[in-house]
């Protein structure tokens, strides 16, 4: 096979794992648009919070340390032990809960049957709130994140496909990296996982019903308080997924809380309140961008993925504004 | 009754108004929020510390005490401007803006207020040129400078006669301004250039170094920032890329940098003009003076750290320049246009350096009215991952002037000719 043609596979199977990634964040968008209606701005910065809360219990930091040393003198930095990655996620997962009710308690609560929009903002304000509360709590330093996930080249892949091409034509190897493998397994699991919560259990299908009609759930005594807690508790936790592979890439720092503005075309491409189309527009986002990045960007001076797949999201916009799998809104006047 | 209160009052304030004029003000624009803050908080921190120690252990410079004010800008151009109005008043002597954009916009401002800018290290490469830009200065070196060492270091390996370089850059105003130096270059050396633009922020690489795998290029040289540079060198190490031909500008080499990349960023090099560690009696005195004394800006734990000595640096290239002002003018209560003067005759020599604490710390070098550049000399530095310490392996090498003067001079014409400004004689 021509090196050309194994290259255009290589740049669309690492455009499905991008695609992932992508997915990872966006599934938390929706699972709160989904029961809630709010588009919440925090997202990403749930994400963050919750990378840097893990970062945090497992290297045995002292939460606010800066903070107290500064009001009484001290020097603490550390407590001094480390916690195994298993019991730091359980403990992390702890805090995002504790988010959520802290959420649905002082936020949430008073401002049932308001506008969407006034949802919205408060959503910005809490995003800009955890920004530098997180940033008070761990420190704004780099942190480097290790849970035990694999990263680098799969020899194993590159070794067993380096013979696909041409001798001497070029192409060595297909290229993925192990932690995009993971993520896609992680990924996989989670959409099964959160699709037979939401189908099969009594919880599920009072989110569902929530998601369906407010009105109609109260009146059949699902409470709204628990299922927004329950809600944000999820998207906590795939925050804290999100916030783990993408900080395994890059270090746990402020640039993780903007991975939303990767999740945003996602969410318009396969709708804000489908899980699968939070999966698949990530996977057309990300092989889109990756192709045209590799056909067209040479052509025109690179760096066109953000353009691509804003502009890809304008489109659908244009022609199917409720996405690929969202609910076609149609309001009677 | 009235009438006194509003006498005490004006008293008061002529008072408060007149002991502000009598402190040398030093504006900082810092970004101590925002995604790039790692980065911005020890830099402000060195910065402020290297103020505090001059006031607290020599009492001030000629008996004046430094005022630092702080502005946060969060790296954003458009905050860094205000913060500039807002303070100028306030008798600022000199501005580091601390991004590259900020200093664009603030090139015809504080020219127009006659208040000089320091762009250490980046900002507008063509103002090293004092004729046209009187009062901007971006010594001790630039990014055309640094492009040109990077490129000499991979010369001392070899030629590059048909070789390929690549460049992986910070798709904005600063990844973009050495472009056009490589391109010289890499015709006067034979090599060819593939630039790679990365977007802002730079979380997803995937692509770009998907094509340095396809292209397989000797070198590659990175103008990054923030999270673009820590993703890059873990990109680079999975794909393999053999380290010791991976070369970051200055702002592509803390330890912020590396460390996220673990034990596989071993062996990346990076460029810088000054010395890391906290081996300096300088930082003994901070120390002492101002951290242990609980005056620190910070919590006291990057003093050695790249970032950090960069701030302390730059600082002290400012007090050194406050100095010179002094003793040009025969005052101490020196004002803007005199703190230019003393930048443009600034000289630093190996004494001082050792006077201030910091010999051997960066490169000696002198100002004057046409380079306000600097010499331009830089050195590599490699990362030692298990020691986790950056170690500079040459010295302080000069860039290729041939190059980078044409393309000052051309560049800096050009402004000239936009903003109908006749350049000033140097003679």
């Amino acid at each position: 096979m021509s090196a050309d043609f194994l290259y255009t596979l290589e740049v669309i199977l690492n455009g499905l794992m991008a695609g992932v990634m992508y997915s990872l964040v966006a599934l938390g968008f929706v699972l709160i648009y989904k029961a809630s209606g709010i588009f919440n701005y925090a997202q990403g910065v749930m994400a963050l919070f919750a990378a840097m809360t893990l970062v945090g219990i497992q290297t045995g930091q002292v939460p606010f340390s800066h903070l107290i040393n500064a009001i009484f003198g001290t020097e603490v930095h550390h407590f001094g032990w480390t916690v195994p990655a298993v019991f730091a996620i359980i403990l992390t997962l702890g805090v995002m809960i504790l988010f959520a009710f802290i959420v649905e308690r002082y936020v949430l609560k008073h401002l049932v049957n308001q506008e969407p929009i006034i949802l919205f903002m408060a959503t910005i304000g809490l995003a800009y709130f955890m920004e530098g509360f997180g940033d008070l709590m761990w420190g704004a330093d780099i942190k480097t994140l290790d849970v035990g996930i694999p990263s680098g080249a799969s020899v194993w892949l590159e070794d067993a496909t380096i013979g696909w091409g041409v001798e001497g034509g070029g192409f060595y190897g297909f290229y993925i990296d192990k932690l995009d493998m993971v993520a896609a397994v992680v990924a996989i699991v989670l959409v099964v996982t959160l699709t037979l919560f939401s189908q099969y259990t009594t919880t599920g299908r009072a989110l569902r019903a929530v998601a369906d009609d407010h009105q109609a759930a109260l009146s059949v005594g699902i409470s709204l308080r628990t299922i927004w807690v329950i809600v944000w508790s999820i998207a906590g936790f795939v925050a804290l997924v999100a916030g783990v592979m993408w900080g395994s890439k890059s270090g746990v720092q402020f640039s993780l809380s903007l991975i939303a503005l990767k999740a945003l075309p996602v969410l318009m491409l396969g709708g804000f309140t489908s899980i699968p189309g939070a999966i698949v527009g990530g996977l057309i986002i990300g092989v889109g961008e990756k192709l045209f990045e590799f056909w067209v960007g040479p052509l025109i001076g690179g760096a066109t993925e953000n353009w691509f797949a804003y502009m890809l999201a304008l489109l659908f916009l244009v022609f199917r504004p409720q996405g690929l799998f969202g609910e076609k809104i149609i309001e009677r006047v | 009754m009235k009438s006194r209160k509003l006498a005490a009052l004006a008293v008061v304030a002529t008072l408060a108004s007149s002991s502000a004029i009598a402190d040398l003000v030093f504006p900082s624009l810092s970004y101590r929020t925002g995604p790039y803050a790692a980065n911005g908080i020890p830099f402000a921190d060195g910065y402020a510390d290297y103020f505090t120690l001059i006031n607290q252990r020599d009492g001030g410079l000629g008996g004046e005490n430094l005022k630092l004010l702080e502005c946060e800008t969060g790296y954003n151009t458009q905050k860094g401007v205000e913060c500039y109005e807002s303070t100028k008043g306030e008798g600022a002597l000199v501005y580091q803006p601390l991004s590259t954009g900020i200093t664009y916009q603030l090139i015809p401002k504080a020219s127009a207020d006659g208040i000089p800018i320091h762009s250490m290290g980046y900002g507008r490469t063509s103002a090293a040129n004092g004729k046209v830009f009187e009062h901007v200065f971006n010594y001790p070196v630039n990014y055309w400078n640094g492009a040109s060492v990077a490129i000499n270091h991979f010369l001392d390996q070899g030629s590059l006669d048909g070789k390929t370089v690549a460049l992986v850059y910070h798709n904005s105003a600063y990844g973009k301004e050495p472009i056009r130096t490589l391109q010289e270059l890499s015709k006067k050396h034979g090599f060819s250039l593939t630039e790679i633009p990365v977007d802002h922020p730079g979380q997803e690489q995937k692509s770009q170094w998907l094509q340095i795998r396809r292209e397989r290029p000797d070198y590659v040289i990175m103008y990054g920032w923030g999270v673009m540079n820590q993703v890059a060198i873990q990109e680079a190490a999975n794909i393999r890329f053999n380290m010791e031909n991976f070369m970051g500008i200055w702002w592509s080499g803390s330890e912020n940098d590396v460390i996220p990349a673990g034990a596989k960023a071993n062996g990346y090099k990076a460029l810088t003009f000054h010395n890391t560690g906290a081996g300096y009696p300088v930082f003994a005195d901070i120390q002492e003076y101002v951290v242990d004394k609980g005056m620190a800006a910070g919590a006291g734990d990057q003093i050695g750290t790249v970032l950090y000595n960069r701030g302390m640096y730059a600082a002290m290239l400012a007090v050194e320049a406050a100095r010179t002002a002094q003793e040009i003018h025969g005052t101490m209560a020196i004002n803007a246009s005199q703190m230019r003067d003393g930048m443009e005759a600034l000289e630093i020599t190996e004494e001082k350096m050792a006077a201030l604490g910091l010999a051997g710390f960066g490169p000696s070098f002198s100002v004057s009215c046409e380079n306000h550049g600097g010499p331009g000399n830089a050195a590599v530095q490699q990362w030692d991952a298990a020691a986790k310490k950056w170690n500079l392996i040459t010295e302080f090498t000069p860039s290729d002037m041939d190059v980078i003067g044409a393309l000052i001079e051309e560049d800096s014409a050009a402004y000239a000719a936009e903003n109908s400004i006749t350049p000033r004689s140097c003679s």
